[in-house]
């Protein structure tokens, strides 16, 4: 039978993003062990509001761990302990009666602190409209079974495309590198056929977009992977970078920009 | 107030074509002039706003999520319904249109159905084109599935997240106008109030949910795309923010609010597991291609391990009930039926209300199929077969032993029916406006595909159809009749609004009372859950009404909102949609007690075939009993400035291809 937990907490609190902020100790008692992680928050806030005080922000949304909205460090862990899976997915029962349990939110200078854990993840937007696309107009596309595809391909595009966002992979990184989920957004992109015209592009655009943000370098550490709560693999990393050499290379060789484009005037 | 819906004339299959070529133009240079206010950046939202962009119009578009990419559409999981008949299984745009008209219990709009169907496939083809990563064959072609409701494979997915996938898509389109300047991007933004000039939708009162401040934007036609209401329920499988504010901000401000009761309960979803849970968890329908669904034949055997009761002891009730659809029959039915045995105490799991999903006969069955002639052990052959069930639903399996504890694949799933979609919605017309001008509503915040009861992988498609294929034709409509850019947020409207939000914000911080908004949302969900749910009766529905106004007061009086309204307040943003859904419900409840028949998702307990019906071969008892003589209208419900007396309107649903018949899945 279910029984119930009682924790210690140790939760970032931070009021704005350019106020200083501390570790809060708070008592959680009497935490079902079927609760979510996230539901044991909730426990812990109505408990706070009762009691007069400022219930603590995350971001969270849709809880079955697809939307990529929770985003905080758990026992130093984004997402927690357990490989594979979202703060929102994680359930009490993986922890123990009078465990000390550390909760920060997701730390980089490019995703800066709005309350206590939620943090501001727009510069993952930034590089996606830098070229996380294709360029195909509504209406424009041919049948889609016209373009065979092979299922390995696919298959893989898929693996790549599964990322949510969430940017565990920043949090964990020692440099607040960008690299897996930039190199998954792009690699799914570039290893479909729809996706070669503007594969240089994208990936030149992408990469400016991520270092303008303030993310750090990739030093091949491969935390990134082990914190990835959809098990994004490193070597989209090492694509990314042969595809970024081919596209510097290609770049360097097209003929003097004139700044004058194709068609009619 | 006349409902005129617009429908084209002529014969069904010609109807769009036919308003494509009537349709209004604007040219090229002129279409810059004009600003689109989009609402919500899910599938209907972001299609809408990268497609409205690309024709060339100024596109805003908002959302509440700290990225477009998080709308709830990105947790749909098993796929999307498309007539290419890929298969040669005998599928076509007729097919698709008549099963999902049945499958609403024929009480969706004909024409609407039909132009939904007709377009389904272009949907495909843009998402592929997009790089979508639809599942594919070994030849290279793209694969199918198929899906409750329907005798033919006609469900494109993607592992099982193709709702991520295609929202992925559709937010890619998104970004690549946001990049060309045509759209500008709003996210951590809700809207808290439509505004009208001259009986016109010409804007929005928006919150910045990290700075708190209110502010206006005026536009020359509003687009809401926020989703359906089913957390009004509080539990179900929407994503903790879907609420039902900007709808029923609309509603209040003159949209007619229609079939609110029409309520989807999805049948497989992991049961509740304790009085604190925040949201309940679906798992795809798809499961039930190979899952089989039972309970045990006698009450006694259901504290027993399901491996310990025998295959003679197990009720396969969907098999035995729906011979020719078994386990895929329909979501309402699947999830009546579930109950019901619950009901008669067949229930299996914490508090009996669950039952067995089991994947024992697929995995012994693909294992077969894999091991050809070889002649391997029954271990042999699981381990084969647990591999391809693997392949088909793994994540979905690994979901379940994350949430549970427990895994799928050695023991049977439990699962029980959850909230999960709502067909009622805003009215619209075949324009997709509301009877606001100016005002258009799509995807599940509209009313006007799934009649009573949606199929399973028809969300996507509807809301993609809307976005990508239909407004963007037919919003020239109503934007040729107006002179682009002649409101400015400065106009007194806008002001007396931002007024009116602020002080409602005031309200909530300044009550200060004893109860979390939390509590008031969990109490008024188990009334409708027990009043409103699954089966209806007109003394729980009237109960439900009395109890309402009352819940009400109290929350105005005793609700506690801390901190301010100044800054980043997810208290705050709680209470302004509880308070909302508050005043929802009990249009839901009303639009239910007035419905005197049972049809799709709504069912009400008077309104059943009985044992006599079914000797005399009227139907199955315990099915819905629809009313086709005097129901046969859409609902669409008035507000007068009271909530507790809204005036109903009725359009009458005329069929003029489809014959009216007993939905039956025997």
């Amino acid at each position: 039978m279910a029984s119930n937990l009682n924790l210690k907490l140790k939760i970032w609190r931070q009021p704005s993003t350019n106020a200083k902020g501390t570790f809060q100790d708070v008592e959680a008692t009497d935490i079902p062990e079927t609760a979510s992680f996230l539901e044991m928050l909730d426990i812990v806030n109505q408990r706070i509001i009762d009691s007069g005080g400022d219930p603590v922000a995350f971001d969270h949304d849709c809880r079955e761990g697809i939307c990529g909205t929770c985003s905080m460090v758990i026992n130093g862990i984004p997402h927690g302990p357990r490989r594979g899976t979202t703060a929102c997915q994680l359930h009490m029962r993986l922890f123990k009666n009078g465990d000390t349990i550390w909760i920060e939110p997701f730390r980089a200078k490019a995703f800066p602190v709005i309350k206590d854990l939620a943090v501001d993840r727009s510069a993952f937007d930034r590089i996606m409209v830098a070229g996380g696309f294709i360029s195909v107009r509504t209406g424009s596309a041919q049948d889609a079974n016209s373009l065979p595809i092979s299922k390995e391909d696919a298959d893989s595009a898929m693996d790549a495309a599964e990322c949510i966002g969430c940017g565990a992979c920043v949090a964990t990184c020692k440099n607040a590198s960008a690299m897996l989920f930039v190199s998954a957004k792009a690699g799914q992109l570039n290893s479909l056929p729809q996706g070669q015209p503007e594969k240089h592009r994208r990936v030149l655009g992408m990469v400016k977009a991520m270092d303008e943000s303030g993310f750090g370098n990739c030093t091949n550490q491969y935390e990134c992977e082990a914190a990835c709560p959809k098990g994004i693999s490193v070597r989209w990393i090492a694509k990314l970078n042969r595809d970024y050499a081919l596209a510097t290379v290609h770049e360097s060789l097209l003929a003097p920009a004139n700044g004058k484009g194709g068609g009619a005037a | 107030m006349p409902l005129e819906a617009h429908i084209p004339s002529g014969p069904l299959s010609q109807k769009w074509s036919k308003h494509k070529q009537d349709s209004k133009l604007i040219n090229p240079a002129n279409k810059r002039k004009y600003t689109v206010i989009v609402v919500g950046s899910g599938l209907a939202g972001s299609s809408a706003a990268a497609t409205l962009s690309e024709l060339g119009y100024n596109v805003k578009c908002f959302c509440f999520q700290d990225s477009p990419r998080r709308a709830h559409s990105i947790a749909a999981q098993g796929g999307i319904n498309a007539a290419k008949n890929y298969q040669h299984d005998g599928d076509s745009t007729y097919r698709l249109f008549y099963d999902t008209i049945k499958g609403g219990d024929f009480r969706a709009r004909e024409a609407n159905v039909y132009r939904l169907a007709e377009v389904s496939a272009n949907i495909i083809d843009q998402c592929v084109a997009q790089g979508v990563p639809l599942a594919r064959e070994y030849g290279g072609l793209l694969a199918n599935r198929s899906f409750g409701g329907a005798q033919v494979s006609r469900t494109f997915y993607a592992r099982g997240q193709t709702g991520q996938q295609l929202l992925l898509g559709a937010y890619s389109a998104l970004n690549k106008e946001i990049a060309r300047g045509g759209v500008k991007m709003f996210p951590r933004t809700e809207m808290l109030d439509l505004v009208l000039v001259d009986g016109q939708a010409k804007g929005i009162i928006v919150r910045d949910l990290v700075t708190g401040k209110i502010s206006s934007h005026a536009g020359d036609t509003v687009l809401l795309c926020t989703g359906g209401y089913g957390n009004v329920f509080y539990l179900s499988t929407n994503a903790k923010g879907c609420n039902t504010t900007a709808i029923w901000r609309a509603h209040r401000k003159g949209a007619l609010f229609a079939n609110p009761c029409y309520t989807q309960i999805h049948p497989t979803c992991i049961p509740v597991s304790g009085d604190y849970q925040s949201k309940l968890t679906l798992m795809s329908e798809s499961l039930r291609n190979d899952g089989r669904v039972w309970v045990p034949k006698k009450k006694e055997d259901c504290g027993k391990p399901p491996a310990q009761i025998p295959e003679d002891a197990r009720d396969y009730y969907l098999e035995r009930k729906y011979p020719s659809y078994g386990n895929l029959a329909p979501r309402d039915i699947s999830s009546r039926s579930a109950k019901e045995a619950c009901d008669e105490g067949r229930g299996v799991g914490p508090g009996g209300l669950g039952v067995y999903l089991d994947f024992a006969d697929a995995i012994l069955r693909y294992g077969h199929d894999q091991a050809a002639d070889k002649n391997l052990s029954e271990a042999e052959l699981r381990k084969l077969g647990k591999a391809v069930v693997a392949e088909k639903y793994g994540n979905l399996f690994d979901m379940y032993e994350c949430i549970t504890g427990e895994n799928g694949y050695e023991q049977p799933m439990r699962i029980y029916p959850a909230v999960h979609y709502t067909m009622g919605g805003l009215w619209v017309d075949y324009n997709l406006m509301s009877n606001v001008p100016g005002l258009h509503v799509l995807g599940e915040a509209n009313f006007s595909d799934h009649g009573a009861n949606r199929l399973g992988a028809s969300a996507l498609m509807q809301g993609l159809a809307d976005g990508y294929f239909v407004i963007p034709t037919t919003i020239a409509n109503y934007l040729a009749t107006q002179k682009p850019g002649s409101i400015k947020a400065d106009h007194p409207a806008f002001k007396q609004a931002e007024a009116e939000v602020n002080a409602r914000t005031k309200r909530f911080i300044d009550i200060k009372g004893k109860r979390t908004v939390d509590s008031y949302h969990r109490e008024l969900g188990l009334l409708m859950w027990n009043e409103c749910g699954m089966a209806r009766s007109r003394d729980g529905l009237q109960k439900a009404i009395d109890r309402l106004p009352a819940l009400r007061e109290d929350f105005w009086n005793n609700v506690r909102v801390p901190g301010s309204g100044a800054d980043f307040n997810q208290e705050l943003e709680k209470a302004g949609r509880v308070a909302d859904f508050l005043e929802f419900g009990e249009l839901m409840c009303r639009d239910a007690l007035q419905r005197e028949e049972s049809c799709g998702g709504h069912f009400r307990v008077e309104h059943q075939y009985t044992k006599e019906d079914e000797a005399a071969k009227r139907g199955q008892a315990g099915e819905a009993l629809r009313d086709d003589t005097n129901f046969s209208y859409v609902a669409a419900w008035e507000f007068t400035g009271d909530v507790s007396n809204p005036k109903l309107h009725k359009e009458p649903l005329a069929y003029e291809e489809v014959h009216l018949a007993v939905r039956s899945y025997v």
